[in-house]
């Protein structure tokens, strides 16, 4: 079975570690129903990919993963939020509930079916990767990046969508740190403003939408007459 | 062999005599936490005991269940005490006369007969709490399920002297993702089982509110002592599995000596007692849950236990 053919470090499992936690709050990230949880979740679990790309370069030590790890650690759980509530107003994370297209417990059960699917689908490729950490980050990296794109379509507030897109992107990231770990770190710097104007951007755009008409449920803009709406 | 009978009676008698004062301690923090000062750690006790030298009155309209439940309610802990891992880290007599399932159906017995003699008086409130302990009961069983399946097949064994043995075995198998999300999802359970806040709030006193209470409120005198120690014991069982076979297998004795065995008391109830501080922590800072979002709750907690199991039977 799996483990114990041979002793694994500590390190090791400190990342696989990482890694469930890092599924975790992503799937916080689909069953909450507050703006402000969503973001909480959001927070931990750009906290936990920093770390997993910390433990993965201290095992062969490279310098190279622990500046991605540092330059994660600062951008995503420190500059996002901060971005976000200065250019979104107050008042999208004053609102208690977020409505959403599937009820909770049947989206939990789809989010289940795609994490199974995500690690059905990657167990073909993990056979040539044995022995390497790629057999924790690829999976939870393409489930993260299914359960993103899940939660996209889901759900019908602005900042909630914003945040499925990131997890999205912090998906592929996890996935690809173990995969390709010796990217440019010019790319990576690049990568991370890309994503803070990327938040930037769209949160300029909720602020308008949200001054124009008065919600930022971006589910209803779907309907052109005001009368059926809702 | 003398001593290993011996030791297994020791536990039952520690089960017993500490299950009220986790209840007095939980309440007495719970109180200070809220700023008042509450009644003292040792409260149960004086309630059990007051209620044994009462009298008791029974309804002529109730069957023979009523009378019987409080004994099966006080028994079933004690025979789960004799198969977990309460004091010693190697198996005791009893040990291999049912792994961890039978001893969660044991409890479920109790639970079983307990929800019988609710639906068994004529009062109003004892079936509907009846009813909503069904609810969170079988919303509980496929968190339950998935956690005992995966936590024995991930240490290849059912009996939990040996589980407990493997997360510590070499000690990176503690930080296993698949050990966490499991030790998660069962304090999840733990808190739906023992009627704790975000599911059942204990020291509510509003009939229509009330899960787990308003089962017992038909007893009096020593059929509520001992619905109501039993009670506690379970709790404090389900808490000795938590902390023995799953989260911390250390402080336990080694080998059979008494001295291993008394020494391993105190440092079992400084578990408890940080277990303690987390529960007080947990119910302090959420509030109770509407009824019909206990289902969210444990159906987090069930995607928490599939995760686990994913996570351990997709790793290579």
């Amino acid at each position: 079975m799996p483990h114990g053919t041979q002793p694994d470090s500590i390190v090791v499992q400190l990342n696989a570690l990482a890694g469930g936690l890092f599924l975790l709050s992503t799937f916080g990230m689909v069953a909450t129903r507050q703006v402000q949880g969503c973001m909480r979740f959001f927070i931990l679990q750009s906290v936990f990919l920093a770390s997993s790309a910390f433990l993965l370069g201290l095992q062969p030590l490279s310098w190279h993963l622990i500046a991605v790890a540092i330059i994660n650690l600062i951008n995503k759980p420190i500059l996002i939020p901060w971005l976000l509530k200065r250019t979104v107003s107050g008042e999208v994370y004053a609102r208690r509930e977020i409505t959403q297209v599937l009820n909770i417990p049947i989206s939990l059960l789809v989010a289940l079916g795609l994490t199974m699917g995500a690690y059905f689908f990657t167990s073909p490729l993990l056979r040539f990767a044995e022995g390497s950490s790629a057999v924790v980050n690829l999976p939870i990296g393409l489930a993260t990046l299914l359960l993103g794109a899940f939660t996209l379509t889901v759900r019908r507030e602005a900042v909630p969508q914003l945040l499925g897109l990131l997890s999205m992107e912090n998906g592929a990231f996890f996935a690809s740190i173990a995969i390709a770990p010796e990217l440019h770190l010019f790319v990576e710097l690049v990568i991370a403003f890309d994503v803070l104007i990327a938040v930037f951007v769209i949160g300029v755009l909720t602020r308008a939408i949200h001054e124009h008409i008065g919600t930022t449920d971006v589910g209803s803009l779907a309907v052109l007459k005001e009368e059926s709406s809702r | 062999m003398i001593a290993r009978i011996a030791f297994n009676f020791a536990q039952v008698v520690v089960v017993m005599l500490f299950a009220p004062l986790l209840a007095g301690t939980v309440n007495r923090l719970k109180e200070m936490v809220q700023s008042e000062r509450g009644p003292s750690v040792f409260q149960p006790y004086r309630d059990i005991w007051k209620l044994f030298h009462k009298d008791e009155i029974v309804s002529e309209q109730s069957s023979w269940i009523f009378r019987f439940t409080p004994f099966v309610v006080f028994v079933t802990p004690v025979f789960v005490t004799l198969l977990i891992p309460v004091l010693t880290s190697y198996p005791l007599f009893f040990a291999f006369m049912g792994d961890m399932l039978g001893g969660g159906f044991v409890l479920a017995l109790g639970g079983f007969f307990a929800t019988l003699a609710a639906v068994d008086t004529g009062n109003p409130y004892g079936p509907m709490g009846a009813s909503r302990t069904r609810l969170v009961g079988f919303l509980a069983e496929p968190v339950f399920m998935i956690v005992f399946f995966t936590v024995s097949f991930v240490a290849g064994s059912t009996i939990p002297y040996i589980v407990q043995q493997h997360w510590v075995s070499p000690i990176a198998n503690f930080f296993e993702p698949t050990h966490v999300l499991v030790m998660l999802a069962f304090f999840m359970l733990i808190l739906a089982e023992g009627g704790r806040i975000p599911v059942d709030n204990p020291s509510g006193h509003f009939e229509l509110a009330m899960i787990d209470e308003s089962k017992g409120l038909e007893y009096s005198g020593p059929g509520a002592a001992l619905m109501m120690w039993g009670g506690e014991m379970k709790f404090f069982v389900l808490i000795c599995i938590f902390l023995n076979v799953l989260v911390t297998p250390w402080g336990l004795a080694r080998d059979i000596s008494v001295h291993e065995l008394v020494l391993a008391i105190p440092l079992v109830l400084i578990k408890v007692l940080v277990f303690a501080l987390t529960l007080v922590a947990v119910e302090c800072s959420l509030a109770k849950l509407r009824l019909f979002r206990i289902g969210e709750f444990l159906g987090a907690a069930f995607v928490i236990s599939v995760v686990a199991m994913t996570t351990w039977v997709f790793a290579i």
